[in-house]
């Protein structure tokens, strides 16, 4: 069962590798929006700083579901996804490796990348180590939410507005609680009730978004 | 003698229907299979040869009706669909990976079979293209590895879909001698084809589904 778990995470990480201009695309995205940001309203300190974690935030939000848009794709569309309905181990497992390889190659970059990039826009330090911390909680959480409107939406020829439409309410609590966090540590407050929520929230996900994500596949499959 | 299969047990259809974009494709469908036996499904295009596959495989849901393994039915019965190879019209192949590298994960994924991946290789005729990306292959070649997949486990139940589209008469009649191997083995098979297939020796029924006339 795990060997199976396994070998789709390495298979995955294998096809992002030798396809590597759709990984880069959303991290591109993600760097160019944010550094538009201190071009766009000049050289105001204060303010930059005030908006830089809603700007980091948002921007990261929406790289993720940028980047959500191949996870199931080709799977659907050559056929591998009507045979891993087919193995002993249950779809309901598989795509959790799905994800977490997807993670890996997309989510995991753009946070490694934030640091140099909330330098940008005068972040204090204390903020930045929280900044990470909440997109760590975080992106993970979109990344599996994501993946129940992605798995519902796949076998439509234009999803993209339902899409958005679908699961950009949901991402409006990670958000709240993630910018949140980060204004409580800038005033000097301790952010542990919105990082246990944000935590909270991730558990959650990972244990209820594989069974909806593998019955909504189903559901594009028919 | 060959090595019989292990998991295998009559298949029972009853009274299935299909319906489509609010038309029947198929109503009141009775089948039954048993091991060492195949179904060769007709009809013509859009008669619901595929869509009668995919209920099979449990791609979709039956409108009607129910479909039983051995007395048991198959939505309660997961080892059903686990022992269910299916090559459709898509491929179900990544076009990232080298020939080998699609091999082997279609190995790894189920009961595999003792045959080697080198052999697989050999026998389909890619053996000197195993380091050669999917998307590289010929149309031919793709449908051949797609094929290879069911060298590659110990599923009893074989569902093809016009599985010899664009292959060469070389090709097809190493797959037919193929499914006859898997037959005496005590294999099943249920496949479309608008091809000539040599099932000679074996036992055969026929269903035709354009004959069954819905309105």
């Amino acid at each position: 069962m795990f060997n199976a778990w396994i070998q789709i995470f390495k298979r995955d990480l294998l096809i992002a590798f030798r396809r590597r201009s759709e990984i880069v695309h959303p991290l591109i995205f993600f760097v160019m929006v944010i550094s538009l940001f201190p071009l766009a309203i000049g050289d105001d300190k204060v303010l930059l700083q005030k908006i830089a974690p809603a700007i980091i935030w948002v921007t990261a939000l929406l790289a993720t579901m940028l980047s959500l848009d191949n996870l199931f794709r080709s799977d659907f569309e050559d056929g591998s996804l009507e045979q891993m309905t087919l193995l002993k181990t249950p779809l309901s497992m598989l795509v959790t490796a799905k994800i977490t390889a997807h993670w890996v190659i997309t989510g995991l970059p753009l946070i490694l990348i934030t640091p140099l990039l909330a330098v940008l826009l005068y972040m204090p330090s204390e903020s930045i180590s929280m900044l990470l911390l909440t997109l760590l909680l975080g992106t993970p959480t979109l990344s599996l939410i994501g993946a129940v409107g992605i798995a519902l939406t796949v076998g439509l020829r234009q999803g993209g507005v339902i899409l958005s439409l679908l699961i950009l309410p949901l991402y409006i609590p990670v958000l709240i609680f993630a910018t949140l966090a980060l204004q409580n540590v800038e005033q000097g407050f301790s952010a542990e009730a919105q990082l246990a929520m944000m935590l909270a929230i991730l558990v959650l996900a990972i244990t209820l978004s594989p069974f909806a994500i593998a019955a909504a596949l189903k559901v594009s499959l028919n | 003698m060959e090595k019989q299969y292990l998991f295998s047990a009559n298949l029972d259809v009853k009274n299935l229907a299909c319906w489509r974009n609010e038309q029947v494709l198929f109503a009141d469908l009775n089948l039954s299979l048993s091991p060492k036996n195949v179904l060769f499904l007709q009809g013509e295009n859009g008669s619901g040869k595929t869509s009668l596959l995919r209920i099979l495989c449990g791609f979709r849901l039956p409108d009607e009706g129910e479909i039983t393994w051995g007395d048991k039915p198959t939505s309660s019965l997961p080892e059903y669909f686990q022992n269910i190879s299916y090559v459709g019209h898509k491929n179900g192949i990544k076009d990232e990976l080298t020939v080998e590298e699609n091999l082997n994960l279609m190995r790894s994924m189920a009961t595999a079979s003792d045959i080697k991946t080198e052999s697989v290789l050999k026998q389909i005729g890619l053996f000197k293209r195993a380091d050669v990306l999917a998307r590289q292959l010929s149309a031919g070649q793709k449908r051949k590895l797609a094929l290879a997949r069911l060298m590659m486990t110990e599923n009893s139940f074989w569902v093809l879909d016009e599985p010899f589209t664009s292959l060469d008469k070389a090709t097809v009649g190493f797959f037919e001698s193929l499914i006859k191997q898997h037959i005496t083995r005590g294999g099943m098979l249920i496949l479309t084809s608008h091809h000539e297939i040599d099932l000679s020796g074996l036992s055969v029924k026929h269903l035709n589904l354009s004959s069954q006339n819905y309105v």
